[in-house]
């Protein structure tokens, strides 16, 4: 077995996912793109469990495996945070999320638009 | 060129095109369904690599739990069916960085390994990886089980909109928990 072959698929999977973090305006996209990182991440450890002789057997899908635990955490705080910031601003685009709060309390003045802006966009579409 | 060779071959690169695919289509809920394609053909590679549990687990979490969870944000935010054009940035620095990434890492392995050949190890069973994760590795086992707990706390602390909001006017207060109600039961 070549173990070149996998670890250039791993890269260009790693390049793949960075494409998309840095491309994708959409929330959920990003997330989607940072689970390729994740994976390609996943596919080294195990080729690497094959090619390099370590003095604890099979290490390196013990740390896969503590890796795809990592993930499913991962996914499941940041899907919060994606569906949070959809119930507040009614969009999930990442460049549109506001880096400073806001110092008055125009949040909850202006807060039914984004849901009234929400129902625009759903009878647009 | 062995038949593991090919197999790794043919499997990274349906891994690859259905990654480009994941990354660049143009329809949010395709881009799901790749990822289970990307994620079923790193299950195949890490079989011929020799890494049964980790290929299982990989296709019980990943592509039962995880993608089926994105699947559930996308349709939750209301995403179109069908294509949508405000998907991307514009993304030559993106292009940039991560071609960059990728082929730099691309390099930097292909010079480390050449054409080499290893022999493909014992198969990791779930006897084997058992005996070292609760041997070796059982100390970063129970703080991965603590981190799970937290984030668990987190998500639902996360989704709860009436904790850890900021005490400010009663009315004020009153009519935004009002409108996150309203607005939740729309979501559902």
């Amino acid at each position: 077995m070549r173990p070149v072959i996998p670890y250039v698929t791993a890269a260009l999977l790693f390049g793949l996912g960075v494409y998309g973090v840095l491309r994708r305006r959409n929330a959920v996209l990003v997330l989607m793109a940072v689970e390729l990182m994740l994976n390609a991440i996943n596919l080294i450890l195990v080729t690497a469990d094959t090619t390099v002789r370590a003095v604890l057997p099979h290490s390196g899908q013990v740390f896969a495996l503590f890796v795809i635990v990592l993930a499913a955490a991962e996914i499941g705080v940041g899907l919060a945070i994606v569906l949070q910031l959809y119930r507040l601003r009614a969009s999930v685009a990442v460049d549109e999320v506001p880096l400073t709060e806001p110092t008055d309390p125009p949040s909850a003045a202006g807060a039914p638009e984004p849901a009234a802006a929400g129902g625009n966009q759903e009878a647009g579409r | 060129m062995t038949g593991a060779d090919l197999l790794l071959l043919a499997l990274g690169a349906v891994a690859v095109g259905s990654g480009v695919l994941v990354v660049t289509t143009k329809h949010l809920v395709r881009a799901g369904l790749y990822l289970v394609v990307c994620l079923g053909a790193l299950a195949g590679d890490y079989l011929v690599l020799g890494a049964e549990l980790v290929a299982w687990v990989q296709v019980l979490i990943y592509v039962g739990a995880v993608v089926v969870l994105l699947l559930f944000a996308v349709m939750l935010t209301r995403a179109p069916i069908g294509a949508s054009d405000d998907l991307d940035r514009p993304g030559w620095p993106a292009a940039l960085i991560g071609g960059g990434a990728g082929l730099g890492l691309t390099v930097l392995l292909v010079d480390a390994y050449r054409w080499s050949t290893v022999a493909v190890p014992d198969a990791g069973t779930a006897e084997r990886l058992g005996e070292q994760i609760f041997r070796s590795w059982v100390l970063p086992f129970e703080v991965l089980s603590v981190l799970l707990l937290s984030a668990l706390v987190g998500a639902v602390v996360l989704s709860r909109p009436d904790i850890g909001r900021r005490p400010g006017p009663p009315a004020d207060g009153g009519a935004a928990r009002d409108r996150v109600d309203v607005d939740s039961g729309g979501s559902r």
